[in-house]
């Protein structure tokens, strides 16, 4: 296999395409207006600005900019995105069509509630769906990422103990396998984190938890399958450790893609629970979002819920938002979440129905199974935890026999699979497999797509055996070739203003 | 500006191992182990880290000592070097070492690379203290210091990675094993400095909580956890350390001890590199509480570097009030704990699984193993 692949680099000067307020030239327009129309419009004094430094740019201009950056982009249309956790799976058309019909796209939230009784059915119609995934009772819409989802429960959390007046509640566990937003989430909600290990199958360590729990464990963190691909299969004990001393058991979704129709984080024991519509329902996911991270809760956590609630009113048989809720916690996100991306769920969910979300899960775990199989022997590549059994819609290898071998890590690896024309997995998360490489196919990839990631996988080993110094200055074949990333981490230009005053 | 690598190579460190000894800190066991048929193993290990350093294209400046004290080594790894100083082949010893560590640093190095042991590598802080960065490639029998990385690959990586990109610096512990204790079945150890040493944050063995810590930073935080819980009128009893250090300067507190034990009280310091007996009399009928971290390499918390905190201390104290604190990628270093009280009742009560405290309201729960 040759890396054959050449990604477009559009660049003059040896500068990369230029941002859109380096192009252009004063007078462009991309538009034309009635001739009278800045007098008739009557525009307040104190509205009207002098200078307005917005690009000027013909449409032709915009258009080819634009353009030009899509072709240095990769995406899931391009090919594979085995994002490990991530759950890139491919965005069905239909759902972002559906979600630009005017009817979606074009209401405003504050439009009268009988005016956007469509809209409102969706979104009571959603949060039973997933309640239904999950096996929960009730589930908010409003967080608008994962880690937005996450902090609700942690306030959910704490909103459930301060009502049972119980003040001591100041600890949440989290798993040294979890998310890093866990801990984050929890720590911004003003509680202690306390991080119990793995044991040595990959699992959470049962000693270490029994010890950890107390009459001042809040919570439990825990994903599920957990970050490992590996599926927490005492998680029953779990629960009762943690149920044992009061505490509640909170299920982190990123892993959904697992389980979905085959188990359910409600049966298992979990109290409150988290979607990442992004990942699972397979909403379009750029980091920035939009995304949404829906929370679920069981019976007795459902008077805490953010305001407000989509209800039904049996009697006029009419949808309403529900502000009357003396124990939420109060508003989470402005309006009731990101609306276009839940349309973009509530289509996914009904194109698939309940056979075909199963199939998903069957199909993610097939694939990641697949290339475990297919790759475990590979000398250079080796599984840290349990490779005994299957793993479930991920798989996590360790880089690090072929370090050893070669001095090329999981980062160089990586980075060369870019060169063949694939996104690369994650790589050194989780933190406790050295030279980690987080792979998650998910089920939209074909048998001969999963194929060529394996196959590549292979050569590279062989390239870092007998060229390592092809693969230390890879990519090459990319519209941008190795960042520097301690110089990107030292000085992060982030906006327009910060790269004007950084060139000036 | 290119910069400077100093390398120290102790021909004599390891020797000892492969034929039974417990190190070769003087010249009768060196004697000893050169008839048992000892042979060299810190030349071969400095020589695997400058092709380790060689490897990753850095061009520097190598300034070394004559001989089997680091020039034959550069040849060997195929870089070339500047050789400073004067020895007399086959004779060297730990005077040749601190001379070697005080020349370099006149020459302004930015890293010392040192082959060696425990021994060694106390022998330069000794000369020089931390006014340069230090890094040991582990060649000695006894490696107790928390300045060496893990293996002489790992220290020519790091090596490189510091002087190309920068990396932070920790202060690590330097500890020395008395070797006749050592040699009749007794461990004692005494925490004999700290060196300023060169660690990658992001490549610890550690939970994502402390992945992007910067080992300060993370202590600061500590600090500032500790003293939040910190209640008044209970006497604290701060083991050595830098992290108990942080502690102290978060209290506003600037001499307290690196290497002893210090009491605290009420925010101040209540007395300075105390002994057994003085703890003891200092909390009689009081309420106390003490802060103890990993010293070494091992990750004794308790036997190693503070045995001034005797069991007797311990009991009377309570093991409820015992506070570990510990940073994450102190803990990536020696990720299992231990217990050498020399009470052995004592030491079971802290097997198992413990809290550590490792940043701000965070904790951590960690194995403590015989």
């Amino acid at each position: 296999m040759m890396a054959n692949y050449r990604q477009a680099r559009w660049a003059g000067d040896a500068l990369l395409e230029p941002l859109i307020f380096e192009l252009g030239k004063p007078g462009r327009v991309g538009y034309t207006l009635p001739p009278k129309l800045h007098e008739q419009l009557r525009i307040p004094k104190n509205l009207l600005r002098e200078k307005l430094e917005i690009p000027e740019l013909s449409e032709v201009e915009v258009v080819r900019h634009y353009t030009r950056l899509s072709q240095m982009n990769y995406g899931v249309d391009s090919g594979i995105y085995p994002l490990g956790s991530c759950t890139m799976k491919y965005n069905p058309k239909v759902c972002e069509e559906l979600a630009s019909l005017e009817e979606a796209a074009y209401i405003h939230p504050y439009q009268i509630e009988d005016t956007a009784q469509g809209a409102l059915e969706l979104m009571y119609r959603l949060e039973r769906c997933l309640a239904e995934v999950a096996g929960v009772d009730r589930v908010c819409l409003h967080p608008s990422a994962g880690a937005h989802g996450e902090f609700v429960a942690m306030l959910l959390t704490r909103a459930y103990h301060k009502f049972k007046g119980d003040g001591n509640r100041t600890q949440v566990i989290v798993p040294d396998s979890a998310h890093g937003t866990n801990p984050a989430s929890a720590s911004m909600a003003g509680y202690e984190v306390v991080t119990v290990p793995s044991d040595a199958r990959g699992r959470v360590d049962l000693k270490a938890l029994e010890t950890a729990v107390s009459e001042r464990t809040a919570a439990l963190m825990l994903t599920n399958p957990n970050t490992l691909g590996l599926f927490e299969d005492e998680i029953l004990k779990i629960a009762e450790i943690v149920h044992g001393v009061g505490g509640l058991l909170f299920y982190d979704g990123a892993n959904l893609n697992g389980i979905l129709g085959k188990a359910r984080p409600g049966d298992m024991g979990f109290d409150i629970v988290h979607f990442n519509i992004h990942k699972t329902f397979a909403t379009p996911h750029g980091g920035g979002g939009p995304g949404a991270g829906p929370v679920g809760v069981k019976g007795k956590l459902e008077k805490f819920l953010p305001v407000p609630v989509v209800e039904f009113d049996e009697k006029r048989k009419r949808y309403y938002l529900d502000y009357d809720r003396p124990h939420s916690i109060g508003k989470v996100k402005a309006f009731y979440g990101n609306f276009g991306v839940l349309v973009k769920a509530y289509a996914y969910i009904l194109l698939m129905g309940a056979e075909g979300l199963a199939e998903v899960s069957e199909a993610a775990v097939l694939n990641a199974n697949y290339i475990m199989r297919k790759l475990s022997g590979t000398k250079g590549y080796e599984l840290k935890f349990d490779s005994s059994g299957p793993c479930k819609h991920e798989v996590v290898f360790s880089v690090e026999p072929l370090k050893r071998e070669t001095g090329i890590g999981a980062k160089d690896v990586a980075k060369r699979l870019l060169d063949y024309g694939m996104h690369a997995p994650t790589y050194y998360f989780p933190p406790i497999v050295p030279e980690a490489l987080m792979i998650e196919p998910t089920e939209s990839e074909p048998r001969e797509e999963l194929d060529r990631f394996v196959g590549a996988l292979k050569v590279i080993a062989d390239e870092a055996r007998r060229s390592p110094d092809k693969l230390r200055s890879a990519p090459t074949a990319t519209a941008v070739g190795r960042l520097d990333e301690v110089k990107a981490s030292r000085e992060p230009i982030l906006r327009w203003k910060m790269y004007h005053k950084h060139r000036a | 500006m290119r910069k400077k690598l100093g390398l120290i190579v102790n021909p004599i460190a390891g020797m000892g191992g492969r034929v039974g000894l417990k190190g070769t800190d003087g010249p009768d066991t060196l004697a000893k182990a050169l008839k048992l048929g000892a042979k060299p193993v810190s030349p071969a290990r400095a020589v695997e880290a400058l092709r380790a350093i060689k490897r990753s294209g850095l061009k520097f400046d190598l300034v070394t000592y004559p001989h089997e004290m680091g020039k034959d080594e550069a040849r060997e790894a195929g870089l070339k070097a500047r050789v400073i100083g004067e020895i007399v082949s086959g004779r060297t010893s730990a005077e040749d070492t601190k001379r070697a560590a005080r020349e370099m640093l006149a020459e302004g190095v930015d890293l010392l690379l040192i082959a060696g042991g425990d021994g060694t590598m106390a022998d330069v802080i000794e000369a020089i203290g931390m006014r340069a960065p230090v890094l040991g490639i582990p060649c000695g029998v006894k490696l107790h210091s928390a300045a060496f990385a893990n293996t002489p690959e790992a220290a020519g990586d790091v090596a490189a990675r510091f002087l190309r990109d920068g990396l932070p610096l920790r202060e690590a512990e330097v500890m020395d094993i008395d070797e006749e204790a050592y040699r009749e079945g007794r461990l004692s150890a005494k925490l004999k400095g700290h060196a300023r040493v060169p660690y990658e944050p992001t490549m610890v063995q550690a939970t994502k909580e402390g992945s992007a810590g910067f080992e300060l930073a993370d202590q600061k935080a500590i600090a500032r956890w500790v003293l939040e819980l910190m209640e008044r009128g209970r006497i604290y009893v701060l083991g050595p350390g830098t992290t108990t250090r942080a502690v102290a300067e978060e209290l506003g507190i600037r001499d307290s001890t690196l290497l002893g034990v210090d009491l605290v009280l009420d925010h101040k310091l209540l007395a300075r590199d105390v002994n057994e007996r003085q703890i003891l009399e200092a909390i009689e009928g009081k309420p106390a509480a003490i802060i103890v971290s990993p010293i070494g390499r091992q990750g004794f918390i308790f036997g190693r570097g503070n045995q001034q905190i005797s069991p007797g201390v311990i009991r009377k104290v309570g093991k409820e009030n015992v506070l570990v604190v510990a940073t994450p990628h102190k803990l990536g270093l020696t990720p299992i704990l231990k217990v050498d009280t020399g009470d052995a009742v004592l030491d079971d009560k802290f097997r198992g699984y413990i809290r550590v405290m490792t940043g701000y309201r965070q904790m951590r729960m960690v194995m403590v193993s015989q």
